[in-house]
């Protein structure tokens, strides 16, 4: 099988701008639904109590959040959680003391209604099981907010580095520019269907971005090959010819590394469903930006061949 | 020729089997078991409490499958749950006689069936994190200011009794925010006592300041003594709660300091918060009383006391070491005024000795009691849920002035640590605040493993079936480099006992995922050199080495979020970035050198070489079918 049968280089850079257009867009859009959206923060970052509990039989969640509002808890959210049984329960820090027994109250009061089967409402389901409590205080939600932010600038500033060293600093500035782009569109859509922001959310979107620099590292790296190789191509030639003979490996990585998310899509349940979500706008996003729009960056900001003169001596080295 | 040299193929053999071996205890499954720990630090767990349960278990006729005997703990591995449960019993009759006195904690735990040579080896299954296995969680804040605070409290009276004992006369002395002021009338007093208070509190930082008439000297704590303190504090704390956690009688519990003031609590298998917080919060204390000597040397009275009938205005309380003795009800001394305790030696006797620091009205206290009982015994108690234990009662010898106090006899170098640690853990250093609690129940613990598992096996699985249609043999070779990858990573969190979590798991298909990427890019290039004529071997090696340093590349830049992760990253997203290092790792290591070496030894002795199984390499310009 070959699925990839390409004659001539593909003319990608002629379309450069229409690329890039398209990117800014999207990162334009992505923008505008982070500042007027927000992100839905998960309990981790802004504290809170959230409990998990099952029951035998689906419940009335109306009825749940009555009986919640009528024990004192204001602006909570009862939800679903993966199948109609289990039930999400989330409780926003209150001012008032004792939060660490918000857990304690909750259960209290979903037990009156589960064991309260009154002639009324027969539908009695049972009393509810508890499967996860969590309680986080207003210190820790900052606290990882900030860490998050950090991690974030040290994958920046390690990745610039590295490539800087490795290659160009064209390559790592254009590599960084458009796989941070690739982040905040994967913001941007959690922004705009306000998916939860969680922890495993941040770690994914982290992983992303590594994951697209190292796309954009295997076409860098025909850039310099094909540099140094073939004379007398013209800068676009030459980044139309490395995207080309890198095409299919691209495809098949990603293809491969999709089928793995997408399973933990199927299989993973709703604790990694947030996680496998933005695994995947970033796989599909990273694709595009890491060979269409840090490809076009490169180009612009003048790489040439005479750049990778002195860097051809350090590789032999390097190799042998 | 593509051939390894023998050390080559000898690593890869090496690696491999290493591997397996250290993986092979995930597949033994878990066993139940019965698992004793001591609940005080007075009493060791060694060979002689393994024989003791032996012989308990003897007498009762239940067989055990095998008793070893760890660190900290005695495990008693039985047949099934029920046997489990019987044992449980006849062990804690055995060693805890009186119920409401226990001394080992005897606890359900799981313990893993693989066989004994490979737990001899370090071979364990992999550490599961709580949203695994089930359990509870909680973070606390050690609150720090409040620990600096009741320090400077009790330095203001030891301020307090050394002016008065100096005859210094001051107007008063406070504490003003974090710091104590100490008023004057005259300048030249002040002199004299910031000389004195330069000389006997070193931790003291004296500022002079003066409000309206009155004249000041404003002492603070030095940066390096209120760190000193707080460090104290924290582990303190995390002393005091070892202690209670044993209580309850959890398997394995994880007490462990994070950052500076945080403490992590982690008690598999516990469901019951409300008793878990309970205990947490509890405060235990220590008392010192005199003994009633005149009593306690009347066998007459002991024979009494022993059966429940103490004199009046005496208790009856067995000391460390099996001698009773009786012990007046009042109280002489509470753990309030003990500021510290730390093992050392007798400077004259050269025995092994406890310090214990009491702050100034304590050590006013103990002079006067010291003075007027020189020969007598004092005893020194440890009360916790009203329950008093002798922890030590020795004789008086000299009025003990000054707050230092020293305990000494009959202790070896290891009592004495234990009664130090004892002491300090009698209560909290410094309040404590629960800021972060989870709870996971255990039937969510086995759905997150089986998902977890599930994702895996799944994505696995069509990776194999893809890459094997499309790149035929070389993509056999690279599924059996993407298995290796999987085997050595598995091993490697065995071995290293790196905690696996939910996020953990996804990192490992994660890792799968991306690692295929080698393997990739390497058939890929061969394809490409194959396409331009290279013949097969040739296309082999330069496929290879042309690979590698783009596969380089590309793995040392995920590897930078890897680390990025794991130095910002908490809770799961460190469970996260563990795993996605450990597999960049394993990554490089099995798709380059454990997939060449299986190319080699394919293809690598022929020396008419035709054709590689590829798949189909498509020349332009060519027709192919």
């Amino acid at each position: 099988m070959e699925f990839f049968r390409i004659r001539k280089d593909i003319p990608f850079m002629r379309h450069a701008l229409v690329f890039n257009v398209i990117s800014l867009a999207t990162f334009l859009l992505a923008v505008f639904f982070l500042i007027n959206k927000g992100l839905h923060f998960s309990i981790e970052f802004t504290g809170g109590t959230l409990l998990e509990v099952s029951y035998a039989q689906a419940p009335d969640l109306d009825k749940l959040r009555k009986q919640m509002e009528a024990d004192g808890f204001t602006d909570t959210q009862v939800q679903n959680f993966g199948s109609s049984r289990d039930v999400l329960i989330r409780v926003p820090l209150s001012k008032d003391a004792e939060t660490s027994k918000v857990g304690d109250r909750v259960m209290a009061s979903l037990t009156k209604v589960g064991a309260g089967g009154t002639a009324d409402s027969p539908g009695a389901v049972g009393a509810p099981t508890l499967k996860r409590v969590e309680f986080v205080g207003p210190q820790v939600g900052k606290e990882l907010a900030s860490d998050g932010a950090l991690a974030l600038l040290l994958v920046v500033c390690g990745i610039v580095l590295y490539l800087a060293m490795r290659f160009e600093w064209r390559f790592a500035v254009s590599a960084i520019i458009a796989n941070m782009h690739d982040v905040v569109i994967i913001l941007g859509c959690f922004a705009l269907f306000q998916w939860e922001f969680s922890l495993p959310v941040l770690a994914a979107v982290l992983a992303v971005l590594g994951y697209s620099v190292n796309e954009s590292v295997v076409v860098f790296d025909r850039v310099r090959e094909t540099f140094k190789k073939k004379r007398g191509m013209t800068t676009p030639q030459v980044l139309d010819h490395a995207i080309t003979s890198t095409i299919s490996r691209t495809i098949i990585t990603h293809g491969c590394t999709q089928m793995m998310v997408t399973s933990m899509l199927i299989f993973g349940g709703p604790a990694l469903h947030y996680f496998a979500l933005a695994l995947t706008i970033g796989i599909l996003f990273g694709i595009y930006s890491s060979v269409l729009v840090a490809s076009p960056l490169v180009m612009w900001m003048g790489v040439s061949r005479e750049q990778f003169i002195q860097v051809k001596v350090e590789k032999q080295e390097a190799v042998v | 020729m593509n051939r390894y040299p023998l050390w080559k193929n000898a690593t890869v053999l090496i690696a491999l089997v290493l591997g397996l071996l250290y993986t092979l205890p995930n597949f033994f499954g878990e066993a139940p078991a019965v698992q004793v720990a001591s609940v005080k630090s007075t009493h060791k767990v060694d060979a002689r409490l393994m024989a003791q349960v032996a012989d308990a278990l003897k007498a009762a006729s239940v067989v055990p499958q095998g008793i070893v005997l760890d660190l900290n703990s005695v495990r008693v591995r039985l047949a099934d749950t029920d046997t489990q449960l019987k044992a449980k019993d006849v062990i804690e009759k055995a060693l805890n006689p009186v119920a409401a006195d226990a001394t080992y904690s005897v606890a359900l735990n799981l313990v893993t069936n693989s066989p004994n040579w490979l737990t001899g080896i370090h071979a364990l299954p992999m550490y599961l994190g709580l949203d695994l296995r089930g359990g509870v969680h909680f973070l606390l804040q050690v609150d720090m200011k409040g620990a600096l605070t009741k320090r400077l409290d009790s330095i203001g009276a030891d301020l307090r009794s050394l002016m008065r004992d100096k005859n210094i006369r001051h107007g008063g002395i406070s504490r003003e925010g974090q710091s104590v002021a100490i008023r004057f009338r005259e300048a030249d007093i002040r002199d004299k006592a910031r000389a004195i208070l330069a000389d006997s509190q070193p931790d003291l930082l004296l500022v002079d300041a003066q409000e309206g008439p009155d004249l000041k000297l404003m002492a603070t704590l030095k940066p390096q003594a209120e760190k000193r303190i707080q460090e104290f504090a924290v582990k303190q704390n995390i002393t005091t709660l070892h202690n209670r956690i044993n209580e309850l009688g959890v398997a394995e519990p994880v007490i462990q300091q994070q950052g500076a003031d945080r403490i992590v609590v982690q008690l598999p298998g516990v469901q019951d918060t409300a008793k878990a917080k309970d205990i947490l919060g509890r405060t235990a204390t220590l008392e010192v009383r005199m003994v009633d000597d005149e009593a306690s040397a009347n066998p007459s009275i002991m024979e009494q006391a022993a059966r429940g009938q103490p004199p009046a205005g005496t208790e009856y309380y067995v000391e460390r070491g099996g001698r009773g003795l009786l012990v007046k009800k009042q109280v002489v001394l509470t753990g309030e005024r003990l500021t510290d305790a730390q093992p050392g030696f007798d400077n004259q006797t050269h025995e092994a000795a406890v310090h214990l620091s009491l702050d100034s009205a304590g050590a006013r206290i103990f002079k006067d009691v010291t003075r007027e009982s020189v020969g007598k015994r004092m005893a020194i108690l440890l009360i916790e849920k009203g329950k008093g234990e002798v922890v030590t009662a020795p004789v008086i010898r000299t009025e003990i002035g000054g707050g230092r106090v020293q305990i000494s006899g009959r202790m070896s170098t290891m009592e004495a640590n234990d009664v130090a640690l004892l002491l300090r853990a009698g209560s909290l250093a410094a309040p404590m605040e629960i800021i972060e609690e989870r709870t996971i129940g255990p039937s969510l613990g086995a759905d997150n493993i089986k998902k977890g598992f599930n994702s895996t096996l799944g994505g696995f699985a069509a990776i194999a079936v893809f890459m094997m249609a499309y790149y035929l043999l070389f993509g056999a070779v690279s599924v059996l480099a993407l298995s290796a990858n999987m085997l050595l990573l598995v091993a490697l969190l065995s071995l290293l006992q790196a905690t696996l979590t939910l996020p953990g798991i996804a990192a490992i298909a994660l890792a799968l995922g991306m690692a295929i990427d080698s393997n990739v890019l390497i058939n890929e290039r061969v394809r490409e050199e194959l396409r331009n004529g290279s013949t097969p071997q040739a296309a082999i090696t330069a496929g290879y080495e042309r690979a590698w340093a783009t596969i380089l590349d590309s793995n040392v830049t995920t590897l930078i979020v890897g680390v990025a992760l794991l130095i910002f990253g908490s809770g799961p997203v460190r469970g996260f970035a563990v795993v996605h290092c450990l597999g960049i790792l394993t990554s490089l290591f099995s798709s380059v050198i454990i997939s060449r070496a299986v190319v080699n030894l394919i293809y690598g002795r022929r020396r008419k070489l035709d054709s590689l199984s590829i798949g189909q390499i498509w020349k332009p310009g060519l027709s192919t079918k």
